[in-house]
């Protein structure tokens, strides 16, 4: 909320300056977002009346005017297009500063001679509007310096207020704040019932008094709307941050910024019948203020005559039975309306006023008579017009109920960590307006004003205490806490482990989007359809990630395309999986290489990471977090079919290794081989406490020898026969060459491996390391056709 | 014996001029050897009377002694020229490059909450995590935010349907511990959260901790010391913190925290807002079945983003999302 600092010290005039005060505000709670001087940095700026026009006799657009004002009348030329006889302006007189540092000097204009200049709002730096000079009201002292006329050694305030102060949405409510702080009284203007001068009543039913419990109209009959809209009001507005538009709409704007209460006219011609307050029925179209038709939907609450709906309740009036020039007589309309039955309504229909997000917040509800009667009496001075009676429904037992809280002194001083004196604590709640209603054994019945909708229970007060008291003089102390010791599995590896592993192989860490664009998505993952966000912020971040890839393919050619020819990134998270009726949410470790497996230089060459290389850093993981993984050739749609692993631990798939599929490559236009892995995190990060084996203290022997088998058998094929046949003391097994060459035949290769054999307690024959070593050879052959290679 | 003196002359000069080890041997055996020169004069000792022997021989072995030291000498050196011409040729430069991988690092969001969590595991409070794609009575509801709330304007929720939504902070994974388990608690709930924004300082995506401390016996001035203590340990300074009213619905009282960020043109200081905390509301411990008259919490939370900005200087909250390696090359 945007208000002016003069109008609030109209009601409370603490002596500090304006910093001091901004800042008290904002440590109360109302945070200041920042103000500003109310007009630009002028000076010789006069009220000059014009008292003389006649055309330019050497320019089409100008006029040569004779102003007063200053020690004399002088010439000025003008081109403003409202410029007349008898006009009152603001008159920057020769050696006037304008904002900007634009000095006004005697000047000539097409050959005629001009001493000073007419101002228009934005010369001045009052508003952007350009629309000719500014016109001042016709009373106007001419010759008076123009910022004591319009009071503009003033600075506008924005508090950004937090949604549970509804009762400072007002220059009242603040200045009730700023009285509290200060410990000064608040004054605000005499609001006065206005005596009625006709018997003409508004025929009024609510018929959703829940929504609405309170309902007042009044009838304004025989008002001059032609007329203008005094400066005063029109400066506070615009210092409030609204435009004038006429003075019904001015004095309703004028008494919700002051009062709090927001009001609205009704041409009374335009309500057929009365008004009937209630709630929409389907299909019903009204056409708003700001010229769009909307539909109404039955939950919306609306302002009706017999006929049709002429307003949204608390949102904003038709275009129809708004109020207009030629308006005679109007219906002056002030209400409660639940908040609850408001809220999201102006959301809805893409609106946002300053009603509703008055009337969305809460408004004080015994204030729609006071704010009635003010306004009344300000439309009369301006408008005229006869009075009538106030017509108003209350559903009493839908009001906000009125509200005891009882206050236990204990509970301050556990609450906030400091016993307050009790003095002090019926001060503060007396200064903000709240009533004491009874002295308990333990505390105080504390009365809550309707004004106050958000205090309801006592830590609510407790809250005011401590803000009023000043949060900052609360005392600071250490939380006292029996914590005993937690569990702390060893086999269960910290995810810092698995996160510095990577760093220190060479990657670096990824956090992208958890949402991703579906094309890149249906490449990567094409089994799984990423769930869609109703809102989302765009096309390329519209499904939930079904696969880490998704982000770190993007990545990859962001970072590729920026001469970045080496990449290796990993990432954690993630990701989601509809599930039938279960979002399925598992936590994924995930990886992309390209380019070179070490930087380039003069020792590394210069040789791009293949599958090798990325299998061996995840083999290193996987001793590092202690878990036995075993790999199976695979097919995944997004990898490379002959250079794909499935990942498996005990038998259950735990991820996915393998080379980008080529067309996935080229659809993404990436270039150059790109190797990816993803892996289920919880499936690897638990491995086993060490148990300790006795060291052979016998020596260890090796048996190598070189195999020729079909392409088709894969080395976990060999490794398991040799497992089985090699008795138990086999330690070890390790292929050490493959080749494959011409002179082995199309379709073959050759394994080269070594044997390791070692007892516990002896040590190995020569006999017994041949015999295994011959039935490792003899099963080989027998099941997998392997041939020796001689 | 003037023979024997020529000897070793002889001995010593070839010693001398000897250039290579095999040389060297050579003269070894040529004076030292079973038949070599000195050797061979112990023979000439049977012509010589006992009484003259003991002395001849003393003479001859010194002779002896005398060229072996010298061959000696002379082969240590050798050596020591060998092996400095070895050394020499196997020098290489040192401030070549060396082989292998680079270093890798860690996203700065990663090390900023890493941090954290060391900090507030050290003060006993576990690290929880939860669902982010939640329900709206964890994300809302549980943390006195009804559906009509005008707070909900504050979150700008991304929704997948009515009821199931984006996180919007990690509070629900505070709901759901304490849903699940007994007072006391510690926690902290670090994570990604989500709100519909996106522009200069927002993104769609950022990360969050929050925490929360529930005991019988905990006040607002306990609060204020562990907000305190974090942010002085976090920016390693002696920062002022001050604390103002402020409104979340899941606390009362609620404040943000400001600190010291530098100083005004007139010397007053600059205040930047880092942080949101409060009483945990007692209609949060009810949804949770906790008596709020048995217990009191306090909760924190902070953006992770926005701290680490503060910590390395980023200009741009949009590049912890862009993961330009240049970018993060710098936080390793």
């Amino acid at each position: 909320m945007k208000f002016s600092e003069q109008w609030l010290r109209e009601w409370v005039n603490p002596d500090i300056d304006t910093q001091a005060l901004v800042d008290q505000i904002t440590m109360a709670g109302l945070e200041v977002d920042g103000f500003e001087m109310v007009a630009g940095s002028f000076s010789g700026v006069i009220v000059g009346e014009v008292t003389n026009v006649v055309p330019h006799p050497d320019a089409d657009k100008l006029r040569v005017c004779q102003v007063a004002g200053g020690e004399e009348v002088v010439q000025v030329v003008c081109g403003a297009p409202n410029v007349r006889e008898g006009l009152k302006v603001p008159f920057a007189v020769v050696g006037a500063v304008l904002p900007g540092n634009f000095k006004i000097k005697k000047a000539k204009l097409r050959g005629q001679p001009s001493q000073g200049m007419l101002c228009s709002e934005s010369e001045l730096g009052l508003s952007d509007s350009h629309e000719g000079l500014m016109e001042l009201p016709a009373d106007a002292t001419v010759g008076q310096d123009l910022r004591t006329y319009l009071q503009l050694d003033d600075v506008t305030i924005d508090v950004d207020l937090t949604p549970n102060r509804s009762d400072c949405l007002s220059i009242r409510g603040i200045a009730r704040e700023v009285g509290v702080l200060n410990s000064l009284p608040v004054e605000g203007p005499e609001i006065d019932a206005v005596a009625p001068v006709h018997s003409d009543l508004i025929d009024v039913a609510v018929t959703a008094p829940e929504a609405c419990p309170r309902y007042l109209a009044r009838i304004l009959r025989n008002v001059d709307l032609s007329a203008q809209t005094p400066l005063w009001m029109q400066e506070r507005l615009r210092r409030s941050g609204i435009r004038s538009i006429d003075p019904a709409v001015d004095v309703t704007n004028y008494v919700m910024l002051e009062q709090g209460q927001p009001l609205h006219a009704f041409d009374r011609e335009e309500l057929i019948g009365g008004i009937v307050v209630r709630l929409a029925e389907k299909g019903e179209k009204l056409v708003l203020l700001d010229g769009q038709e909307v539909e109404l939907t039955p939950d919306t609450l609306v302002i009706a005559d017999r006929q049709k709906p002429v307003a949204i309740a608390g949102v904003m009036g038709g275009e129809h039975s708004g109020v207009s020039e030629n308006t005679r007589d109007l219906v002056l309309e002030a209400a409660y309306f639940e908040p609850i039955a408001l809220a999201g309504k102006a959301r809805h229909y893409g609106l946002h006023t300053d009603a509703s997000h008055r009337f969305e917040r809460g408004v004080d509800c015994q204030l729609p008579r006071e704010a009635m009667e003010r306004a009344t009496q300000l439309l009369m001075d301006i408008v005229g017009g006869e009075p009538g009676n106030i017509v108003e429904v209350t559903s009493k037992s839908k009001l906000p109920l009125d509200r005891t809280i009882d206050l236990r002194e204990q509970q301050v001083a556990d609450v906030l960590g400091l016993e307050i004196d009790g003095n002090i604590v019926e001060e503060i709640l007396t200064r903000l307006g709240l009533h004491i209603d009874k002295l308990l054994k333990d505390g105080w019945r504390v009365h809550v004003p309707s004004f106050r909708p958000d205090l309801a229970i006592e830590v609510d007060l407790i809250e005011e205490i401590g803000r009023i008291f000043g949060y900052n003089n609360l005392p600071v102390t250490e939380p006292v806490g029996s914590l005993g010791l937690r569990p702390q599995p060893e086999a269960i590896r910290p995810l810092t482990t698995v996160q510095n592993y990577f760093v220190a192989r060479g990657y670096q860490e990824a956090v992208t989007y958890s949402f991703v664009d579906p094309k890149v998505q249906a490449l990567l993952d094409p089994e799984h359809e990423g769930i869609p966000l109703a809102n989302p912020i765009s096309a390329d971040l519209s499904v939930m990630r079904t696969t880490l890839w998704s982000g770190l393919v993007k990545t990859v050619a962001y970072n590729l395309n920026r001469q970045q020819p080496r990449v290796r990134l990993f990432e954690t998270g993630l990701r989601f999986v509809q599930n039938g009726d279960v979002i399925d949410q598992q936590p994924m470790l995930a990886g992309v290489v390209a380019g070179p497996q070490v930087p380039e230089n003069w020792a590394n060459g210069r040789r791009d990471a293949d599958f090798f290389d990325v299998k061996g850093e995840l083999e290193s993981l996987f001793q590092l977090l202690g878990v036995t993984v075993e790999y199976a050739p695979g097919i995944h749609p997004a990898l490379h079919p002959g250079q794909t692993a499935e990942l498996r631990i005990g038998g259950q798939s735990v991820g996915w290794l393998g080379a980008l599929h080529p067309q996935v490559q080229k659809k993404l236009e990436l270039n150059g081989t790109i190797l990816m892995f993803e892996l289920f995190l919880n499936s690897i990060v638990t491995g086993y406490v060490p148990n300790f084996k006795e060291i052979s203290k016998f020596p260890e022997v090796r048996r190598d020898l070189a195999i020729i088998i079909g392409n088709e058998t894969a080395f976990s094929d060999v490794e398991r026969v040799v497992k089985q046949t090699a008795g138990e003391h086999l330690t070890s097994l390790r292929a050490f060459d493959v080749y494959e060459g011409e002179s082995l035949g199309a379709g073959n290769r050759s394994l080269a491996l070594s044997l390791f054999w070692q007892h516990p307690e002896r040590t190995l024959n020569e006999e017994e390391v041949h015999a295994l070593f011959d039935g490792v050879i003899a099963a080989l052959k027998e099941e997998l056709g392997a041939t020796l290679r001689s | 014996m003037e023979n024997l003196e020529q000897l070793v002359q002889g001995g010593l000069a070839a010693v001398e001029q000897a250039d290579g080890l095999q040389a060297l041997d050579q003269i070894r055996v040529d004076y030292l050897g079973k038949k070599g020169v000195l050797t061979q004069q112990l023979k000439s000792l049977g012509k010589l009377s006992p009484e003259e022997r003991p002395a001849a021989g003393q003479k001859i072995n010194d002779a002896k002694v005398q060229v072996q030291q010298a061959i000696n000498a002379r082969r240590d050196a050798l050596e020591q020229a060998a092996l400095d011409t070895k050394l020499a040729s196997e020098s290489i430069d040192v401030t070549l490059p060396g082989r292998g991988q680079d270093l890798g690092g860690l996203h700065p969001v990663t090390r900023t909450l890493q941090r954290i969590e060391q900090f507030f595991a050290r003060a006993g409070y576990t690290v929880e995590q939860g669902p982010e794609i939640e329900d709206d009575y964890h994300n809302f509801e549980a943390l006195n935010i009804p559906g009509h709330h005008p707070a909900r304007a504050m979150h700008d929720t991304f929704y997948f349907n009515p009821g199931t939504l984006l996180r919007t902070h990690t509070s629900p994974v505070q709901i759901r511990t304490m849903e699940d388990g007994k007072p006391p608690f510690r926690m902290i709930c670090p994570g990604r959260v989500y709100r519909c924004d996106s522009d200069m300082t927002h993104t769609p995506m950022f990360h969050q901790v929050e925490g929360l401390l529930v005991e019988k016996d905990v006040s607002f001035a306990d609060l204020k010391s562990t907000v305190e203590e974090f942010l002085r340990v976090f920016f390693e300074k002696d920062l002022a913190v001050r604390f103002r009213p402020s409104y979340f619905p899941f606390t009362e009282p609620s404040a943000e925290v400001d600190i010291e960020w530098g100083r005004e043109e007139d010397g007053s200081i600059k205040w930047l807002e880092v942080m949101g905390c409060g009483m945990v509301h007692p209609k949060v411990f009810e949804y949770c079945g906790i008596d709020p008259e048995e217990y009191r919490g306090f909760a924190f939370g902070l953006g992770v983003e926005r701290l680490a900005m503060l910590r390395y200087g980023v200009n741009d909250l949009r590049m912890f999302f862009e993961n330009d390696l240049r970018f993060l090359r710098q936080f390793r």
